[in-house]
């Protein structure tokens, strides 16, 4: 069946807003902050017999990019040998586990069947961050676990809802094993109405153009998109392309993890091999291979931003599994530093790699962790137990255009960090400073931009501090002749002693008592091109704004 | 009300980015006139002057002038702000320069951002609360008097005093500000927790810095504007419509400067709602279809939804009550291409004003949604030759054969067809976003078109909604300038509890509201303008215990039952949600109250000259054309809106011209124009 290019396009837009208007359902009736505003979700439109991607809401977490086609593909696959009972119209699915296409266990999953005349069409799925999970951290990131059973309650994929009901034995199950449970009913019913909403619109689509007409314009969408991301790809020379990145340590053992990438074009394809890496490791900064594939793809979407995210975008891309390396983990391993940590390092190798031949496209290292500082303990004066969580951003890379931007977030994030006042509000803690970092940013012909710097005061009661963080040991890279950006730095000052974490960037449950502080500084980004390029009146604007202290080496 | 009785003529006047717009109305005689000038960028007070002449308004006798502007929107964006600096919290100038980490895009990781106050201009001084209100480092009062005499050295004059949790406890703020009057040169001192008394520093520290950064730029411009109409004889007052849809008094609207930005726009809306509200239709999502962009918002019981979380532009958020108003994209010079996937696109690239669409004859070159609606006859062809240097249509649909047609296999009208296809569905999946994002189902509302290009979209983009009914409104291209003449005086006020209802004191809720209420009514009495009566709107910003989002509901008055506020936001939840959630506590974060000054009832139907009127609707038909719609060609009748009969009534394909806009009617579609003179179009469904 051919179709008319026209609706081609509109049956296209069509299914990206029955995607969108999940994300936005997901969100706006989620219970969750981490859901509702820091949009730590995704849903999308996954096939029928293989579970590739067929359309992503735009407003997702770009961590998900991609990841759901591989839980949802593992679900058809589990219930084709009769691992998974099978499907009926309404249920269900819930999964989370890491290794059957996942991220962390905090990302937890939905799938739904659409049926139409009886016959499953194509699957809905959503993923939502939860605030907890169980295991051993509240909150679930870890700096030391060693075995994914510390990491909290692992989820195969089983029917949550039954023919449109809920299943409240496997709930109550669910709410046994996790922190905070009450509140996670909000989560649920907003993830599993995303869905049905989903259901609806799309119901909508096919009823107004036909079954047959949009199954042939998904078909005929994928081979245009991998039509476009060739076309993308043909702005690279013929040749191989090699970039490392570095992952501090996985937090138990304080050695440092290599991501080795060598990307090969040819035929307007990119084949992306990451042979040579480091092993898998004790600590929890091991990858799954969902998540692997998820980085490369999420940081392509970063260079190409326009071209839309579906399978055939996808093909042209191709990912060897990296065997025996700790980007393709298996049971047991930790993996709770995946998603936040290890897939930014995984995005900073691609860009690292294709900076070369993209020169205008490609930015210098941006800052490349989630910052992420937790700190829990107890508050004599309102007499409760907290979990605090401080998320913070850095600098991105310079680039061809411009310096590059202070403070932005992670490379796989869009939320915004707390305001100080709320966080002064629900916690004992009192920041005395919260400002930018100066001079981190790597110097070029456009510098990196600055990373952020804050330091808190626990005013009341004992707590214990934890970190899960990177580019400690070595800042964000700068290229083309620019410099590294400021590695991020952890300081712990207990009775007026500075304490410096072993793993710079990754420690678990430092003690703490009222009148201690914490001070953090986040990584600046990496410089583009040559300093010595640079527009002077720009380095003398810079020094009047008090970005860089002159002293006698220049201006830095 | 009010002692004063005013009698005579009424001005709206809107200054929009191209064209300064007025309405002058004549309550007595029931009579309206309009004109229309080129806004005049560096001094708008020029185009406001000469539109009053235009109008041959005589100033002596002129009752009121209501006035709409977009200065302060258009200083912050392109940044052409007064000197302004900053004192705030030892440790914390840097707040607004780091905003919220974010970036502007979701995909690609480059960006820029400008803070709207320079490094150099925020300085810090030793003073501290906590977030109970508790002093933590006492006011250094020696250190901001110092700093105060850095920033006038420097030469800025604008000042913003912004402390942590001043919202909390004013006092740091307040004595600040007495230590800055003493030596400040001038009145443009803006103190954060006065402004607004939320917490979020870096929002409240916005809002703050970008009203400090227009105010002096708003007060010379009305001086100016105000010393122009003493010269011509004005006596009265002068108003300004605010964000909020309110208007206000020039001489206090500076203060609080920053409520301007949105100030076009909400005029707009509160036009559509005073429409709609006499047409017997108090819900609508309105559709204002303008050259770059299109607006959308929504009107629910006559009343524009609010919202106090704008952002002007990436990381600028001003946290005021303004009315909601979301820009979706696409507009009439919103560029067509056919992208590497083959596939055609619309936007989000725009040829704006200059060079425009190519028919506008200034060297467009790239296919427009405005050049496809003229191929399809859409568009009226001899507006080609109204303009300085005409294109002719041949070259226009050259383009759209070569640009278009080629890579789709296309002759150039099939392909003029296809832009607006997309360009429809793709502006229907906006609103409909919209409408999503505000927990509303497009179908329970009607439509309200207008902006130049708004009544040419807006029944096809209705129809893809399911929405049953479009309301074009007499004069779509000055809703703006209407909006003025019929907004009423309005104070919003917000007041931050953040307490589980449960522990709420309640004596303290009521007396919140009635200070509020109290500090609006001696507001409005203090303005000399005639008002039916003053109304107080109670609201409360409430989530459950866990949550950081705020859901608005609203309240009954000012007295009511710890249970009655509980059971409210429950019920605004499920509404908004569709999500019960009896186990988790509700939180009252927020208390508003907003005092609106009612003013007399204008009757609409003088927007349209009833002299043209034509007693039958075949010699209101001023031609036929062939006319492209989605389902082909049709030979289709051109009416005159002004010379269509009372009670017209007629069924699509049509097209009505007049001078600010085109209506295109679908075949099927049924209009009657009602006793204001709207065209009530209802929208054939194919079920």
């Amino acid at each position: 069946m051919t179709i008319d290019p026209i609706t081609l396009s509109v049956i296209g837009a069509g299914l990206q807003q029955v995607c969108d208007e999940m994300d936005l359902t997901f969100s706006r009736a989620a219970f969750s902050p981490v859901i509702a505003e820091a949009n730590d979700r995704s849903d999308g439109i996954y096939a029928a017999d293989d579970g590739s991607l067929i359309a992503q809401g735009a407003g997702g977490l770009p961590v998900f990019v991609g990841t759901m086609q591989f839980s949802t593909r593992t679900i058809i696959e589990m219930i084709a040998d009769g691992r998974v009972l099978p499907p009926e119209p309404e249920d269900i699915y819930i999964v989370n586990d890491p290794y059957l296409g996942g991220t962390h266990l905090m990302d937890v999953r939905f799938a739904k069947p659409v049926y139409r005349n009886g016959e499953i069409f194509c699957w809905l799925s959503n993923t939502g961050h939860w605030p907890d999970i169980g295991g051993s951290v509240p909150g679930g990131f870890s700096a030391s676990a060693t075995a994914v059973e510390q990491e909290g309650l692992r989820l195969p994929p089983v029917k949550l809802f039954k023919r449109g009901q809920m299943d409240p034995e496997i709930y109550a199950i669910i709410c046994s094993n996790i922190r905070v449970a009450e509140q996670r009913i909000g989560d649920v019913k907003a993830q599993a109405s995303a869905l049905q909403i989903g259901e609806e619109r799309l119901g909508q689509l096919l009823d107004r153009y036909g079954d047959e007409t949009v199954c042939a314009a998904i078909s005929e969408l994928r081979l245009r998109a991998a039509q476009q991301m060739r076309a993308r790809i043909a702005e690279i020379p013929d040749g191989i392309y090699t970039s490392q990145a570095i992952v501090d340590s996985d937090g138990v053992v304080n050695e440092p993890l290599e991501i080795n990438l060598a990307i090969t074009k040819v035929e307007n394809s990119l084949t992306f091999d990451f042979a040579g890496s480091s092993p898998p490791c004790q600590g929890p900064m091991n990858s799954v291979l969902a998540t692997t594939l998820s980085s490369v793809y999420l940081a392509m979407r970063h260079i190409f931003p326009d071209v839309p995210m579906s399978a055939g975008a996808f093909e042209p891309l191709m990912i060897p599994t990296p065997t025996g390396t700790f980007l393709d983990a298996h049971y047991p391993r930790p993996v709770s530093g995946c998603a936040a940590e290890v897939s930014q390092r995984i995005a900073e190798a691609v860009f690292a790699a294709l900076v070369g031949p993209l020169p205008q496209r490609v930015t210098a290292a941006p800052a490349g962790t989630s910052g992420n500082f937790g700190l829990g303990g107890y508050d004599p004066a309102k007499e409760r137990s907290y979990v605090m969580y401080q998320l913070s951003g850095g600098g991105y890379g310079g680039n061809a255009d411009h310096d590059g931007l202070s403070n932005g977030c992670s490379t796989i994030g869009i939320s915004k960090a707390p305001p100080v006042e709320i966080m002064e509000q629900q916690f004992p803690v009192l920041y005395r400073r919260y400002a930018l970092r100066e001079g981190s940013g790597g110097a070029g012909w456009h510098r990196g931009g600055f990373g952020l710097e804050y330091e808190l005061e626990l005013r009341r009661g004992e707590a214990r501090a934890s970190f899960v963080m990177d580019h400690g040991r070595v800042g964000p890279q700068g290229v083309l002749g620019g410099d590294d950006g400021a590695p991020n730095e952890v300081t712990v000052w207990r009775d007026g002693v500075a304490y410096t974490p072993e793993h710079l960037s990754k420690e678990q449950d430092i003690p703490l008592k009222a009148g201690d502080r914490v001070e953090v500084k986040t990584p600046g980004g990496g410089g583009y091109g040559d300093p010595a390029r640079r527009d002077p009146a720009r380095t003398a604007e810079d020094v009047r704004l008090g970005y860089f202290v002159w002293n006698s080496e220049g201006s830095k | 009300m009010n002692e004063m009785e005013i009698s005579g003529f009424v001005a709206g006047v809107d200054v929009g980015g191209t064209f300064t717009d007025l309405v002058l109305v004549d309550p007595e005689t029931r009579t309206m006139r309009l004109a229309k000038t080129p806004t005049t960028p560096k001094n708008q007070s020029f185009g406001v002057m000469q539109a009053l002449s235009e109008a041959q308004a005589d100033l002596a006798t002129l009752a009121l002038i209501v006035h709409g502007t977009t200065m302060t929107t258009n200083a912050v964006l392109e940044r052409k702000l007064a000197r302004t600096g900053l004192i705030t919290t030892d440790g914390f100038r840097d707040v607004l320069e780091l905003g919220r980490r974010t970036r502007p895009d979701p995909y690609g990781m480059k960006g820029v951002f400008r803070p709207i106050i320079p490094r150099d201009l925020r300085l810090e001084i030793p003073e501290r609360m906590d977030a109970d209100g508790e002093v933590v480092i006492p006011l250094n009062e020696q250190a901001m008097r110092k700093a105060c005499a850095a920033l006038i050295a420097t030469g800025c004059e604008s000042l913003v005093i912004h402390f942590l949790h001043s919202y909390a406890n004013p006092a740091h703020e307040l004595r600040a500000a007495e230590i800055a009057r003493e030596i400040w040169p001038n009145d443009n001192i803006t103190i954060g927790h006065a402004l607004l008394a939320e917490s979020r520093e870096f929002e409240r520290g916005v809002t703050a810095a970008v009203n400090a950064s227009v105010q002096p730029l708003l007060t010379r411009y009305l001086d100016r504007l105000r010393r122009e109409l003493e010269k011509g004889g004005y006596t009265n007052d002068l108003l300004i419509v605010n964000g909020n849809g309110g208007m206000v008094s020039s001489r206090f609207v500076a203060a609080e400067a920053a409520k301007t930005v949105m100030s076009g726009p909400a005029s707009g809306v509160m036009a559509a709602a005073y429409t709609g509200r006499r047409a017997g239709e108090p819900n609508l999502i309105t559709y204002d279809m303008g050259g770059t962009s299109t607006d959308v918002s929504l009107i629910r019981d006559a009343t524009p939804a609010v919202s106090g979380e704008i952002e002007v532009e990436y990381a600028m958020p001003i946290h005021l009550p303004m009315v909601d108003v979301r820009t979706v994209g696409a507009g009439g010079g919103s560029i067509a291409k056919v992208n590497d996937a083959g596939l055609l696109e619309i936007g989000p690239e725009s040829a704006g004003a200059v060079p425009g669409p190519i028919c506008y004859g200034r060297g467009g070159t790239e296919p427009t949604i405005s050049d496809a609606n003229l191929i399809l006859g859409r568009l009226n062809p001899k507006t080609l030759f109204s303009v300085e240097s005409p294109v002719s249509m041949q070259t226009i649909r050259d383009v759209f054969a070569k640009k278009i047609g080629d890579p789709l296999g296309l002759d150039a009208e099939d392909a003029a067809a296809a832009v607006i296809r997309i360009a429809n569905a793709r502006m229907a999946g906006a609103t409909r976003m919209v409408s999503v994002s505000l927990g509303i189902d497009p179908r329970d509302f009607a439509l309200f078109a207008f902006g130049g290009a708004g009544p040419l979209h807006a029944v096809a983009v209705a129809r893809e909604l399911d929405i049953p009914r479009v309301l074009i409104p007499g004069r779509p291209g000055i809703t703006n300038a209407l909006g003025c003449v019929v907004a009423d005086l309005r104070h919003d006020f917000v007041r931050t509890l953040n307490r589980p209802v449960a522990a709420l004191d309640m004596a303290q809720v009521h007396g919140v509201l009635s200070a509020q209420t109290a500090e609006g009514r001696a507001l409005i009495e203090k303005e000399s303008v005639v008002t039916d009566r003053i109304d107080a709107l109670y609201s409360a910003d409430m989530q459950f215990v866990g949550q950081t989002h705020l859901l608005r509901v609203s309240l009954p008055g000012p007295d009511f039952e710890r249970e009655t506020l509980q059971s409210l936001f429950e019920t605004a939840y499920f509404d908004r949600f569709r999500v019960h959630l009896p186990e988790v506590r509700a939180n009252l974060v927020n208390l508003n109250t907003s005092v609106v000054g009612v003013r007399p009832e204008i009757d609409l139907s003088v927007l349209i000259d009833r002299t043209a009127r034509k007693a039958i609707l075949e010699e209101a038909c001023i031609e036929t054309r062939r006319v492209r719609f989605g389902d082909g060609w049709h030979e289709t009748p051109v009416y005159r809106r002004d010379q269509l009969p009372e009670n017209a009534s007629f069924i699509g394909p049509a097209i009505v011209e007049q001078m600010d806009t085109t209506v295109v009617i679908e075949p099927g579609d049924r209009v009657t124009q009602d006793r204001d003179g709207n065209l009530i179009v209802e929208v054939w469904i194919n079920a």
